[in-house]
């Protein structure tokens, strides 16, 4: 039971953290922002129902399963001591991948970055081993190397701050930003 | 049910134990201070107009107190508060259980400037240990106080005082999601801080030149991580070091000449690379797809230790730079990081967990053995003091970063006052000159 809300907490903060996303000028220069999306993204979650009881999600949030919704997913997250990318993220991969493969004057920046727990420098690596982890998921399905850069901040640069499950969930991270 | 109350019984037992060795350490730190030698810093008188912006006695009578080795006297308990050699009466100070007892007074010189007239007297052996006159410019007062503190220190201990260095670390302010990273200098002690380098993007891993001079660090200004040296007394910086992807952990060699860091590369490897300074030489020191970070010179210059997770999770690692294969330090323990040489190079203090908790260990590199010395959740950053004495490193409290120091054998603990905001990377100067 407490993994299961675990995962809706973090599919939670994942769906959070893309519409966060949503909101930053390069995205929508990028044109990341598609207005049919518009109602799947601007659903609330109080904070509440992010880090408190949980909600299910089950059926509200079903668009999850369409390409054209989880490109604007441009947040991956990911488990303790770990650079491997959940299943559930398979879809928001294939879908930034065909974006960059059907564009390819598209260049990402994958940022790594891990929870504030350990040694900073080898966070630094840690970080860097998840952009890695999707980069090598990103050129698996076609795209070039030279579409990418990567970079690690490590744990400098945390979405949430906090010393707690709920936020070190939502700092290990890789955010996915297109460049132009 | 009687799992229930099995559990909280359980619970009351680690509770208890808790409790026990919490006590325990209470005592162990109470011995130690009662081991520390009772010294007497009477005020120094002020022969020139006006009042001092600084009290000389109270800044000696801090650092003393601050390496835990003295346990300097109240004022309130002073009988008498002489300020010149004739006017000490050493009987009427043995009754007060002080060992030592220093005066002195700060007198007028020339213009700007001041002189500090200081005595040490061993109260039981009746003889005076040391007489001193310290010229000093009338505003660098504190830093004559901290001089005078490492040389009462190396007296009676025949250690060189660390009263006098500087430390440098990181400080950041988070405001609506923009962030202020700072790089500050400041006494050891935590007065006099000033800011150096100051960026909306990380600044990380400061590490001192061995002459004191010039600080090595990264920062991701630009978006990505590079390597600076800045002069301190200039404020002039120079990027040495902005290769594709990680740039990062610099660490200078013991003759000033190289710096050891950390190069990722297009696909993400990190491995550890010497960069010679003067010619901009690069050699690959390691060769493996495992991180391999956070170098540190041994003080021969001839080996570095790091931190590896070629084996899983993070260990340390030593290296000899004729390029011999990397052989593993630690095994105590699932999580190893960050390792710093004491100057004398038999102690190697790092980041150990401990459970969920990350805290300071010292390991002695000839016998083996790590220690843990501190009982935080998130102490991290060691850095050893130019004499071995302690290790400053950073810690939380109530959410926040701060500074610490413990002494190199457990036994002094001493939070570092004087700095604000969330604070990381404190790492101590090597000894002024």
């Amino acid at each position: 039971m407490p993994m299961q809300k675990l995962a809706i907490l973090i599919v939670a903060a994942a769906l959070f953290a893309g519409c966060a996303r949503q909101t930053k000028p390069d995205d929508e220069a990028a044109g990341v922002v598609e207005p049919a999306d518009e109602e799947f993204v601007t659903q609330p979650l109080t904070e509440d129902e992010l880090f408190g009881e949980g909600r299910p999600l089950d059926g509200e949030f079903g668009a999850i399963d369409a390409p054209e919704a989880v490109i604007d997913q441009s947040v991956i997250y990911f488990d303790f001591d770990s650079s491997s990318i959940r299943p559930e993220y398979s879809d928001t991969i294939a879908a930034h991948a065909d974006r960059l493969v059907n564009d390819s004057a598209q260049v990402v920046r994958l940022e790594g970055h891990t929870d504030e727990r350990g040694s900073r420098e080898y966070n630094i690596g840690l970080g860097e081993r998840r952009s890695q982890a999707v980069r090598q998921a990103l050129m698996l399905q076609g795209v070039r190397g030279d579409q990418i850069v990567t970079v690690s901040y490590g744990e400098e640069q945390p979405a949430m701050s906090g010393s707690d499950d709920e936020a070190w969930a939502m700092n290990r991270r890789v955010e996915i930003v297109y460049l132009r | 049910m009687s799992h229930k109350i099995t559990a909280r019984l359980a619970g009351l037992v680690l509770l208890l134990a808790a409790v026990a060795s919490h006590a325990e350490l209470r005592i162990e730190i109470t011995r130690g201070v009662s081991e520390a030698v009772p010294i007497t810093i009477v005020p120094f008188a002020f022969e020139d107009e006006g009042a001092p912006d600084v009290d000389v006695a109270a800044v000696i009578e801090a650092d003393l107190a601050f390496s835990g080795r003295f346990e300097p006297m109240e004022r309130r308990d002073m009988v008498s508060r002489p300020t010149r050699p004739d006017e000490v009466r050493l009987e009427d100070w043995r009754l007060l259980d002080t060992d030592i007892v220093v005066i002195g007074r700060v007198k007028p010189a020339a213009a700007g400037r001041y002189e500090i007239e200081f005595h040490v007297f061993d109260v039981f052996r009746g003889q005076s240990l040391m007489a001193y006159n310290l010229p000093v410019s009338s505003d660098n007062l504190r830093g004559a106080a901290h001089r005078i503190a490492d040389m009462i220190f190396e007296k009676l201990t025949g250690v060189p005082g660390i009263f006098s260095t500087r430390i440098a670390y990181v400080t950041v302010e988070r405001d609506d999601g923009a962030s202020r990273y700072r790089l500050w200098l400041s006494d050891a002690d935590g007065a006099r801080a000033g800011v150096i380098a100051e960026s909306a993007q990380p600044i990380m891993s400061p590490t001192w030149s061995p002459d004191g001079r010039r600080i090595a660090y990264v920062s991701f200004e630009t978006g990505v991580s590079r390597i600076f040296v800045q002069e301190l007394a200039t404020g002039r910086r120079v990027a040495v070091s902005s290769a594709p992807g990680i740039n990062g952990a610099p660490a200078w060699s013991p003759d000033g000449t190289r710096l050891a860091l950390v190069l990722g590369g297009v696909d993400g490897n990190l491995d550890i690379h010497v960069l010679t300074l003067s010619g901009r030489k690069l050699d690959r020191l390691t060769r493996h797809p495992a991180i391999d970070t956070e170098p540190a010179w041994s003080p021969d210059g001839r080996s570095l230790y790091f931190t590896s997770d070629r084996a899983g999770g993070p260990q340390v690692y030593r290296v000899t730079l004729d390029g011999a294969s990397p052989r593993r330090v630690t095994f105590e323990g699932s999580y190893n990081a960050r390792p710093r040489v004491s100057p004398d190079g038999e102690q190697l203090a790092m980041v150990h967990r401990v459970r969920e908790n990350y805290r300071i260990a010292i390991m002695d590199l000839r016998r083996g053995g790590l220690r843990v010395l501190t009982d935080g959740q998130q102490d991290e950053s060691p850095s050893f003091a130019p004499n071995g004495s302690m290790i400053i490193f950073a810690t939380r409290e109530r959410g926040r970063g701060v500074l610490a120091a413990v002494s190199s054998d457990g036994r002094v603990r001493q939070r570092i006052a004087g700095t604000e905001g969330d604070v990381r990377e404190p790492v101590w100067s090597p000894y002024a000159r």
